[in-house]
């Protein structure tokens, strides 16, 4: 997505700056109109995506920079709206099509990052920049209330795409 | 008796051979390596079993679960019975995410986790 994001922050890649970046996103989403559970799960799908970029990205170096892009999407008939998340770093480049989740067959600690995001968010699209960094476009839509799932219901398969964008002005 | 340097994570004895651990904040990257280790401190051979409470925990991340996987196998290879009670729905949703929630003994409260064979 290459128009500006209605919000964003910017945050340095340390663990402590983890809960203001999915406390904003939560009240975000709240506003949007997605329940109390569909917004901590959106706030966890954020928090894991930047917890790998932490991690693995920049190999915990606690200084390096994050951007955290929101957008509203409006509400359509069979819709109250949902939420666009971008999230672009300078960390090292990897290949898009490699950003998977494990088998969770494999009962072990950790490698669950990527698994989460997809199965919370409805698209989920890693790029590399242009330069340097990848950036993770994440987009959730909200059913009407009436239609909301409940957290007992089983989750729909998300949609991983994976293209180019351009580097961060 | 609360026994713990943690900031934010009591430790109470209730009976002998039982911990309870209670972390009292949200659990993250930023949070998860305390908690792991302060299992790892409490996991003696005189600890029969494990309780922990997530009372007071309203959110928790993978790296939050990657710690209680670890210390269900580190409690598993001790013969510790390792107990987690007290789940809120939020942080039973990454249980259910990551489909760990059968991996678990989860019990409602305190007394249960306790008393749990």
């Amino acid at each position: 997505m290459d128009t500006h994001p209605e919000i964003e922050l910017k945050l340095v890649s340390d663990p402590m700056y983890l809960c203001g970046a999915r406390e904003l996103v939560g009240c975000i989403a709240r506003r949007i109109g997605f329940n109390d559970i569909e917004c901590s799960k959106i706030a966890l799908a954020v928090d894991e995506a930047l917890s790998n970029i932490i991690r693995h990205g920049y190999n915990k170096d606690f200084d390096k920079p994050i951007w955290v892009g929101i957008s509203p999407i409006k509400p359509s008939e069979d819709s109250i709206g949902g939420i666009v998340i971008t999230i672009d770093d300078e960390a090292k480049q990897v290949d898009p099509r490699k950003m998977k989740g494990r088998c969770l067959e494999d009962i072990k600690p950790g490698g669950l990052g990527v698994h989460i995001i997809q199965e919370v968010m409805d698209e989920v699209c890693y790029e590399k920049r242009e330069g340097k960094g990848m950036r993770l476009m994440m987009t959730k839509r909200a059913l009407r209330p009436a239609e909301s799932p409940r957290l007992t219901d089983p989750m729909p398969k998300c949609t991983v795409t994976y293209q180019k964008t351009k580097e961060r002005s | 008796m609360p026994n713990s340097s943690s900031t934010f994570i009591r430790i109470d004895r209730p009976e002998q051979g039982i911990v309870v651990i209670s972390p009292s904040t949200d659990i993250d990257m930023s949070r998860s390596p305390e908690l792991r280790s302060t299992i790892r401190q409490e996991m003696g051979s005189e600890v029969h079993k494990m309780v922990v409470d997530l009372e007071e925990v309203h959110y928790m991340d993978s790296s939050g679960l990657a710690t209680l996987v670890e210390a269900m196998r580190n409690a598993s290879n001790a013969k510790t019975q390792l107990v987690i009670c007290c789940m809120n729905e939020k942080v039973a949703a990454i249980f259910e995410i990551a489909r760990l929630d059968s991996f678990f003994s989860i019990v409602p409260n305190r007394d249960e986790a306790i008393s749990f064979s």
